[in-house]
């Protein structure tokens, strides 16, 4: 599904999207290459972009725990390999942060962060995992 | 045009220096980048005056860093290069000052680096901005990086715990040898494994010392060099290379540019890994020094973890590895880079006392950017 060419302020649409609810990357419109972090122009080809609902669906490339002072509780920090490609920093909730494997699927939820919706991911096989938008 | 057109062994490093590797309370970076730039100089017979190529950062470093030490030290360089990609910075200048030498262009070249922040702040200086889509999710940088790509190494060729420790313990054995190491105070297997973690599976132990410190070197074309006070150290090679700049976007976090970069460094310099008596890698963590082993091609690309075992990279190892006891037990002002040449230097010139590796007549220097982001290498000989 398209919605719009990435004209300008990518950053800006990316967060107005999620404030919609909407997981949005970028694919290029020639090589139809999928995107992310969003940007004005693709990578590598410079071609024009545009916006896309992702799948949410996901794959844990990397984790690991950053440990706090407790009470405070650790937090888990991940990458996580969207099924369309393209890989990004986030964090899988729903699980000790210490139990989050390389290879698990994962599925994005937005929640709603102290600093605005932000992007996490929960186990796929998670019963309480929410769609994405 | 292509590497193989590098000016093999046409430039020297005539002189080295360092100042303040521990603490240096109540110097600026500038104060301590300057007195190990003078120190550097005065091995070679050389002032301040005779510098036309200066390179330069240091640990507060803003717009217009190199033409403000040049200023401090009372000179007008033809070439001022102030790029900080990261602590690989300084073999890539050293590649960038080859060329400039070997053309011409400049006669005298200094590399140096100050930095206080370990008196300034107690902490890894920081310079570079923020970026929302890692910055979200509260990962400590750069721990958290290295750690996401010590967790896949560990996932896909059984890297073990231990094996890191045994990264920090070769490096803890080197620097009790070295008298200008900050941590010399023994260390063993089970104090590692005794590590608190920060960011899984990285401990306090498999990071880098926070230090202050400054380092410099000083490079004329190796036919001037011949006529100077120290024994030169020719450059056969150096090469860079770059693969991304935050950590969710390196394309494979078990391989860095250097794989890439060590080949073409070894084509123009005419040796390969079999070549090379020692070796100093920018070990801000322990997984760094098994990534670059196996990119420089100590051994098949996995292989790390299973080669420093058995305290194969130690003393009176198979393989001499960070021999001043690296960025985790020597010294790691911020940039670490410019001290495995100085390292590499001092072990080709035979002045390293009871950790001085025999017969050693070349060495490899690498240097690390970022977040595994940036990558180089120089290779030395001397003779």
């Amino acid at each position: 599904m398209t919605d719009s060419i990435a004209e300008v302020k990518p950053d800006e649409q990316f967060t107005a999207f999620l404030g919609e609810g909407r997981f949005m990357i970028q694919r290029g419109v020639d090589t139809g290459t999928y995107v992310f972090f969003p940007r004005a122009v693709a990578p590598v080809t410079g071609e024009n972009l545009e916006w896309v609902e992702a799948s949410g669906l996901g794959t844990v490339y990397s984790t690991t725990v950053v440990r706090k002072r407790p009470p405070e509780p650790s937090l888990n920090v991940a990458l996580i390999d969207l099924a369309e490609g393209p890989r990004m920093m986030s964090r899988v909730e729903g699980i000790d942060p210490a139990d989050v494997r390389i290879g698990m699927a994962v599925r994005a939820r937005i929640i709603e962060a102290e600093d605005g919706p932000l992007i996490v991911f929960v186990p796929a096989s998670n019963l309480d995992g929410k769609d994405p938008a | 045009m292509t590497s193989a057109l590098f000016p093999r062994g046409k430039t020297a490093i005539v002189g080295v220096g360092t100042f303040g590797t521990g603490r240096a309370p109540g110097y600026e970076p500038h104060d301590i980048a300057a007195i190990a730039a003078r120190n550097a100089l005065l091995e070679a017979g050389l002032t301040f005056a005779d510098v036309d190529g200066l390179f330069y950062t240091n640990s507060a470093d803003t717009f217009g860093g190199g033409t403000s030490f040049a200023q401090y030290l009372g000179i007008q360089p033809k070439v001022i290069d102030n790029s900080r990609p990261g602590g690989n910075v300084f073999e890539t200048w050293l590649e960038r000052a080859a060329w400039l030498l070997d053309a011409g262009l400049i006669n005298c070249a200094l590399i140096a680096f100050g930095s206080n922040q370990a008196s300034a702040s107690g902490k890894l200086s920081r310079t570079s901005q923020p970026w929302p889509y890692e910055a979200r999710y509260q990962p400590i940088n750069p721990v958290s990086s290295y750690a996401l790509a010590t967790a896949r190494h560990m996932h896909e060729f059984g890297t073990t715990k231990d094996q890191l420790g045994e990264v920090a313990v070769a490096a803890r054995q080197w620097a009790m040898l070295n008298p200008e190491a900050f941590k010399r105070d023994p260390m063993t297997l089970d104090d590692y494994r005794a590590s608190r973690l920060v960011s899984d599976p990285l401990s306090v132990l498999d990071c880098c010392l926070v230090t202050d410190g400054g380092a410099a070197i000083v490079m004329t074309r190796a036919d001037r060099a011949a006529d100077l006070k120290a024994k030169p150290i020719k450059v056969l090679s150096a090469a860079s290379g770059t693969t991304h700049h935050n950590i969710s976007t390196m394309p494979d976090l078990t391989r860095t540019a250097l794989a890439e970069c060590s080949a073409r460094a070894y084509a123009a310099a005419g040796v390969g890994p079999q070549d090379i008596d020692v070796v100093e890698l920018y070990d801000a963590f322990t997984i760094n020094t098994i990534l670059f082993l196996e990119d420089l091609g100590f051994c098949p690309k996995g292989e790390g973890g299973r080669f420093v075992e058995g305290g194969a990279i130690a003393p009176g190892g198979r393989l001499p590895v960070n021999t001043n006891g690296g960025g985790l037990s020597c010294t790691h002002p911020g940039m670490y880079g410019l001290f495995t040449i100085i390292e590499a230097v001092r072990q080709l010139r035979g002045e390293c006392g009871s950790r001085q590796v025999a017969d050693a007549r070349t060495a490899i220097a690498q240097g690390n950017g970022g977040v595994l982001s940036a990558q180089a290498l120089a290779i030395l000989a001397n003779d």
